[in-house]
């Protein structure tokens, strides 16, 4: 639920409560001023005909309401004696209505200057309850709806105005990507709040940015620093073998430091090569036929893929053509080939697949389908292979990173399928 | 035969030296900028390996010095910054070669060989050894005056272990010289075995008085009896 309509249903709810409780409050002392006002007018008209009825004996013998609005009795001296006011809600038929409806009695008591004692009943029409009360829920009902629309209007003209600052953020915040190195942009905003979550998300970032690009840093010195050492023990070992007078088992010995040195060296040169591409460091591009390269590439790969009993097979079904670095169509194109070649079968297959679009390489292997979400990490082995860096893969997800190319693997018939749209 | 041998790293610079004297060249060193200079200045080289990042300057102005004195002939950049500025800028002064660092002995003899080899011998590359010539321009290779068919592979190991003859060439170096550097980490290069198994029967049906040794695990060695 967005922010906005969060709070417009908090706001329509507790709105809902406080007008319930609002309206009945204000219908008991609406109903109670009605009766205040209305028992004081029938104080004023029992004034009025006691006064009237000392002057005019004719009205004293008037026990019914009929034409009037009330009745004259005459009581015994004991009863009027303990005689008080009381008020009353009673129902009366009323003619305009031709319905019984509530009307406000008066029944009091007086001293006639003849002597005697009469009883008084007084009558006024009074507010219809129902009526009243579906009036009041009416209005409120209209009061109601009348608010709910501001609120809503108030909260997408005004709150949305408010939060312009917080979605602009948000807005930039989804965009953002640690590779771009772009500090974030903000909005200015006078409201204290929106300032600090600016500048606090600026400063994050700032020091994510720092952070990312030392580790960068880190790993290009670092294999630049291991380069050097590397190379000159291999250049050392290799002097030591060409001395004639090792043993075989010696060389034996020699031999298994070397291969490993040199792993360390194919390991430090792909660490190397794939910090570099993530730095960007390679900007020369030039229109580059990768069917061209393929080709090359297929050729050098031969002997490989004869010894490893893999035939290789190349289908053209268009030219493939990118403004891109060379060399690093020739490293995605390489990694992606030996991929497939190393990870294959005795007796299997490789097949190349050029589109205008794309370029898809297929390979038999002999394990399952590979977790797609983890095959482009570093040092993702799906199976164990001593030879293999770990690297080659996650350089050519580099590789297409930097150019905005896609790239996609699948899993069917037993096959490997790489896809790499360069669209 | 003079090399001049500028590089600052002195483990590096030993094996350098170690590996060329081999060869019966007459070695100098230069370790620093201005040391360098001064060699360049006084003496003639028949090949310079030179080093990019030196104490004291860049490789790249002593190459500006040389390209001044017309001594550029015969120089190679070594480069530890797998820059493709350095090689750019090295060829275009007047550089005849470019080896990134990290390299292999047997690389580096190849490079050396070739620069020398196109000095020296103007009109006339071929190599000579025993009964089997082998001219890289044309790609030709005769034994006893009798053309040997080899494919583009064959012809480029034979080439190589022949520059490295009598030293030991790890199957790396070879791999990383005749398949280029793309082929690395590929089954630790079992199959360069199948290569020079054709290319030992051929010579050897070709009556070629030259051997390729097999040295375990690590590589091979040509051998001229």
């Amino acid at each position: 639920m967005k922010l906005l309509n969060y709070t417009s249903a908090y706001f329509a709810g507790i709105l809902l409560l406080i007008i319930s409780i609002w309206a009945g409050l204000f219908y008991f002392s609406m109903l109670d001023e009605i009766y205040d006002s209305m028992d004081d007018g029938l104080e004023n008209q029992k004034i009025l005909v006691i006064r009237k009825a000392s002057a005019d004996t004719t009205i004293l013998n008037q026990p019914e309401f009929e034409a009037g609005y009330f009745t004259i009795k005459e009581i015994p001296f004991p009863k009027a004696q303990t005689y008080t006011d009381t008020y009353q809600d009673t129902l009366m038929y009323m003619e305009n209505e031709e319905d019984y409806e509530p009307v406000r009695l008066l029944r009091t008591a007086f001293h006639h200057p003849n002597g005697r004692y009469y009883e008084l009943q007084l009558i006024t029409s009074m507010v219809e309850e129902d009526d009243l009360i579906a009036d009041l829920l009416y209005s409120l009902v209209w009061l109601y709806l009348g608010l709910v629309a501001s609120i809503l209007l108030l909260n997408n003209f005004l709150l949305r105005k408010i939060w312009k600052p917080f979605y602009r953020l948000l807005e930039r915040l989804q965009k953002f990507r640690l590779e771009d190195q772009q500090p974030l942009k903000t909005t200015k905003t006078n409201i204290e709040e929106f300032k600090l979550l600016n500048e606090t998300v600026q400063k994050l970032i700032k020091s994510n940015i720092a952070a990312f690009n030392s580790q960068k840093q880190f790993i290009e010195n670092a294999s630049h620093e291991l380069q050097t050492p590397l190379a000159i023990s291999l250049n050392k070992l290799e002097l030591l073998v060409e001395n004639n007078n090792l043993s075989e088992a010696q060389l034996e010995i020699l031999a298994s430091i070397i291969n490993n040195l040199e792993r360390s060296t194919r390991l430090n040169k792909s660490l190397s090569q794939l910090s570099r591409i993530e730095n960007r460091q390679f900007p020369e591009v030039a229109a580059t036929n990768f069917n061209d390269l393929i080709k090359k590439q297929l050729e050098d790969l031969t002997d490989l893929a004869e010894h490893r009993e893999v035939t290789l097979h190349l289908e053209e079904q268009g030219n493939l053509q990118a403004q891109v670095n060379p060399d690093l169509a020739n490293i995605l194109i390489t990694n992606l080939l030996k991929n497939a070649i190393s990870h294959n079968i005795s007796g299997g297959t490789v097949k190349v697949q050029v589109k205008p679009e794309s370029l898809t390489v297929q390979n038999t292997g002999s394990g399952n389908a590979l977790d797609p979400q983890q095959i482009f990490n570093r040092f993702y082995k799906g199976e164990q292979n001593s030879g293999s860096t770990g690297l080659g893969l996650a350089i050519v997800k580099a590789i297409t990173d930097l150019y905005g190319f896609r790239i996609e693997y699948s899993f069917q018939d037993g096959k490997h399928r790489f896809t790499v749209y360069l669209t | 035969m003079k090399i001049l041998i500028i590089e600052d790293e002195p483990d590096m610079l030993q094996n350098m030296v170690t590996s060329l004297e081999k060869e019966k060249y007459r070695i100098e060193t230069a370790t620093n900028f201005n040391d360098a200079l001064d060699k360049i200045g006084i003496y003639e080289y028949d090949c310079i390996l030179l080093d990019i990042s030196l104490p004291g300057g860049n490789g790249l102005d002593i190459l500006s010095e040389l390209k001044k004195l017309q001594k550029t002939d015969g120089v190679i950049i070594v480069s530890a910054k797998n820059s493709i500025d350095d090689k750019v800028a090295g060829l275009n002064l007047g550089a005849d070669d470019y080896l990134p660092k990290p390299f292999h002995m047997a690389e580096l003899h190849a490079r050396v060989k070739s620069v020398l080899r196109r000095k020296k011998f103007e009109g006339s590359h071929e190599v000579i050894l025993n009964n089997v010539t082998i001219d890289p321009e044309s790609h030709a290779v005769k034994v006893n005056g009798k053309e040997l068919p080899l494919n583009r592979k064959e012809f480029d190991v034979l080439l190589y272990l022949v520059t490295n003859k009598s030293r030991l060439v790890s199957k790396t170096a070879l791999a990383e010289h005749v398949w280029g550097d793309q082929i690395d980490e590929a089954d630790n290069f079992e199959f360069i075995y199948s290569q020079i198994k054709n290319l030992r029967k051929k010579l050897k049906d070709s009556q070629a008085e030259i051997e390729i040794q097999a040295i375990y695990g690590i590589g091979y060695k040509l051998l001229a009896e």
